[in-house]
């Protein structure tokens, strides 16, 4: 009895040790799997947080270097307004220099002016004075011609040639020249007359008689057997007949293969949009290489900017290419117009 | 009076024509006389018998037919409408295509007479087919037909833009344009005053106007001899500039501006107020043309007018053009300054204050010459002596404009003080919180403390 208490009591104490050990040795391994599943976790979880921080870190560089790229612009851009603004107004809206040569312009231009009614009102006046002295010197003619009478003879002096002055009268003179007048004469001479019927067209001033009659024009026979008018007529309306290379524009030939070109195209596109497959459908979102894989500071340009190396040292004359024949303009535009960057963000 | 018009009346119907000429004759000369006997005569029933034996009488009676109208319808509106009722407009238009230059003329007289009172009255003389007779008459040879005939054109067209068109679509312009060239100055002066009638009404008309090329030509009537002459000159050039800054800008190239100062010049009283007004209008539209203005010597005669004429609406009406030449820029505030032209304004709006209706009008336009140039005045030393005797509403301005240049030129600080003008400011008073204590305060920040005590 007392073995078997003690082979149980040994069997016991196995058994508890058996256990223990067991335990021990399947938490060992369980933990060893939690180890291992830990570490894998870790390694995922650390490889996937890198790779999205990094994705994150290139969209910050992308965007940081963007703005930077919009800041440089704008102020290159506000450059140029400036310059272009101050030239605009200094040009256009409120030209200094403009405007005092105008005003300068006016005031010579007032001279000028001023000068000319200054000449013209001088004209006038003349003219006025003229008119008084021609009529009174019609009056004073008329008045000698009526008083022929008073001339003085071989014996006696007349009134206007006293013996006591030393040379006569005008008056005197005056009625030796004058003629005598005849009765029916008086009659139908009025001392007046209308000034206004003088002009009796108004169309234009009174010519005046100080002005010397013009010269008259050689009239010289033109020379020589003319032409059939018909003929001159014909000669000199006739239309234009322009030759072939005239009539046709320069770049026709070319003109024309473009219209063809841009033609086919327009008949041979059936809709504008890209074509898509089914399982990029829901994908909207572009994939961003790592920095690694990426070119230097974007992508590799060749394929895409330019496509044609260029090698200097391999040119036989030391000279590029020449483009002798117009390259098509759309083309020419390709990787000129305002840079990319700006599709980035 | 004496029962005279039933004694006429018969007479107009008698067989032998020198009778009814000599009565038709009669008639208009008592109607010419006095509003009452023209009245009369309308009231005699004369008129209708007048009407009908217009069309088969001899020239002498058509003239003294025509005079009787013209004697009647030009005393008042009333007796004109009258004759228009009596159909007489059909009959003086008959007399318009008559041969005889004398007919013609006693009936375009008539026409005018009757057309001056109101537009619709020129508007029935124009239905009745005046306006292309009267075009016809202006190309006679005769001078005194083409006097009346374009003053019976002036009156029809002053009315209305309407009236206006119908002269021009006659064909008009071009003719009135040629006798600008005329030597007489009575034909010119209606002449230039039916260019005016016509062109004041719109813009379009103004074009048309000066289209047909008077510009120099209108520059020498400015020069000519007769004051109405330069008068009607002047307006006719006043009412093209009013319109657009380019009708102005297209008569300061020609010229025009100069033309005018000399007119103004050479003239005296009323016959100067289109002239000042011109130059006001040319002023008012931009800067450039006021600067343009200023260049020609334009302020002195303005501030001579101002001086010298003892009529109030001259004066107004210098003030005004002075006030739209100074009142754009600094610069062409600092012109109209140093002319010395401010204290003048100054003391005509004071002057002026306490009066009627016209000097009414004559100091509001003064005062808003006045604050306009103040506004702009940076000119220290023209404003100075206005320090000392203006009232509180024009001080304030005056004031303003000292605050706002003082702070900057130090040189200007200087002259203030030594000349008594910080004292003078320290004496206004000025209700604390209104602009014209900020003002103060602003130029007695400008000094030292011990200075300002």
């Amino acid at each position: 009895f007392y073995i078997f208490r003690s082979v149980d009591e040994d069997r016991k104490i196995e058994y508890k040790a058996a256990v223990k050990i067991q335990s021990w040795f399947r938490g060992c391994t369980v933990r060893a799997y939690l180890r291992y599943l830990n570490k894998m976790v870790i390694f995922i979880q650390k490889w996937w947080r890198g790779y999205q921080s990094r994705r994150y870190f290139r969209r910050m560089v992308e965007t940081a270097y963007f703005i930077m790229k919009m800041n440089f612009y704008n102020e290159m851009a506000v450059r140029i307004q400036k310059r272009w603004r101050g030239y605009n107004v200094r040009k256009y809206i409120h030209n200094y220099y403009a405007l005092k040569k105008y005003l300068e312009a006016i005031s010579v231009n007032n001279e000028i002016v001023r000068n000319e009614l200054q000449e013209y009102a001088e004209m006038k006046e003349n003219e006025e004075k003229r008119k008084d002295l021609e009529k009174k010197e019609k009056e004073k003619k008329y008045q000698a011609r009526k008083m022929h009478y008073l001339l003085s003879t071989e014996q006696i002096a007349g009134i206007y040639n006293s013996p006591f002055r030393k040379s006569p009268d005008p008056m005197e003179l005056l009625l030796r020249k004058s003629k005598p007048l005849s009765h029916r004469r008086q009659q139908i001479k009025s001392p007046l007359g209308c000034e206004l019927y003088d002009w009796p067209t108004c169309k234009r001033p009174p010519a005046f008689s100080t002005v010397q009659p013009l010269p008259p024009i050689g009239r010289q026979k033109p020379q020589g057997p003319f032409r059939d008018t018909a003929e001159v007529l014909r000669q000199r309306y006739k239309p234009l007949e322009p030759t072939l290379r005239v009539a046709a524009s320069i770049n026709s030939p070319l003109e024309k293969a473009r219209e063809e070109m841009k033609r086919e195209e327009w008949r041979n596109r059936i809709h504008d949009n890209e074509f898509l497959p089914f399982s990029s459908y829901n994908k909207n979102e572009k994939y961003d290489p790592s920095i690694h894989r990426s070119g230097k500071y974007g992508q590799e340009t060749y394929g895409i900017k330019h496509f044609r190396e260029v090698q200097p040292k391999k040119w036989v004359a030391d000279k590029d290419f020449q483009t002798v024949l117009p390259s098509i303009v759309l083309f020419e535009k390709f990787g000129k117009t305002y840079s990319r960057t700006g599709q980035i963000v | 009076n004496s029962g005279v018009m039933a004694l006429l009346r018969p007479l107009l119907l008698d067989v032998i024509p020198t009778i009814q000429q000599t009565a038709a004759l009669a008639l208009g000369r008592l109607a010419n006389y006095n509003d009452d006997l023209a009245e009369a005569v309308v009231k005699g029933d004369i008129l209708p018998q007048l009407v009908c034996s217009l069309s088969e009488q001899n020239r002498f009676y058509k003239k003294a037919a025509a005079f009787v109208l013209r004697a009647v319808g030009k005393h008042s509106p009333q007796l004109a409408q009258a004759i228009v009722h009596c159909g007489a407009l059909e009959m003086l238009v008959i007399c318009l295509e008559d041969f005889d230059p004398g007919v013609k003329e006693a009936a375009s007289w008539a026409l005018g007479y009757i057309a001056r009172h109101n537009s619709e009255l020129s508007q029935a003389v124009v239905d009745a087919g005046a306006v292309p007779l009267l075009v016809l008459c202006i190309q006679e040879p005769e001078i005194a037909l083409k006097r009346i005939a374009a003053s019976t054109l002036s009156d029809i067209s002053k009315h209305s833009p309407e009236l206006a068109q119908t002269v021009v679509d006659a064909g008009a312009i071009a003719h009135l344009a040629q006798m600008i060239l005329n030597p007489d100055a009575k034909l010119k002066r209606q002449v230039l005053s039916a260019l005016s009638q016509i062109a004041k009404h719109s813009v379009d008309l103004a074009e048309l106007v000066v289209e047909a090329e008077i510009f120099p030509v209108v520059l020498t009537c400015l020069k000519d001899s007769d004051e109405y002459v330069k008068k009607n000159g002047a307006t006719l050039i006043r009412e093209i500039a009013k319109h657009t800054p380019e009708l102005s800008q297209l008569i300061v190239n020609a010229g025009g501006v100069a033309a005018v100062i000399d007119c103004i010049g050479s003239c005296r009283g009323t016959v100067r107020l289109p002239g000042i007004m011109m130059l006001g209008y040319v002023a008012a539209h931009s800067e450039n043309l006021s600067m343009a203005v200023i260049v020609s010597k334009g302020i002195p005669p303005l501030c001579a007018c101002l001086i010298e004429e003892p009529e109030d609406h001259i004066k107004a009406a210098a003030a005004w053009a002075l006030g739209q030449v100074g009142r754009h820029t600094p610069e062409h505030a600092r012109a109209v300054a140093v002319a010395n032209v401010l204290p003048t304004l100054l003391a005509m709006y004071m002057d002026t204050r306490s009066s009627e209706d016209l000097q009414m009008k004559a100091s509001i336009l003064t005062k808003k010459a006045l604050k306009n140039i103040l506004q702009k005045c940076t000119y220290l030393p023209a404003l100075e002596p206005l320090l000392h005797d203006a009232p509180p509403n024009i001080m304030k301005y005056i004031v303003g404009q000292f605050s706002k240049v003082l702070p900057h030129d130090s040189k200007a600080r200087r002259l203030f003080v030594t000349t008594g003008g910080l004292k003078k400011v320290q004496e206004i008073k000025a209700e604390p919180g209104s602009l014209l204590q900020e003002y103060i305060n602003t130029i007695n920040n400008c000094y030292p403390e011990e200075i300002v005590r």
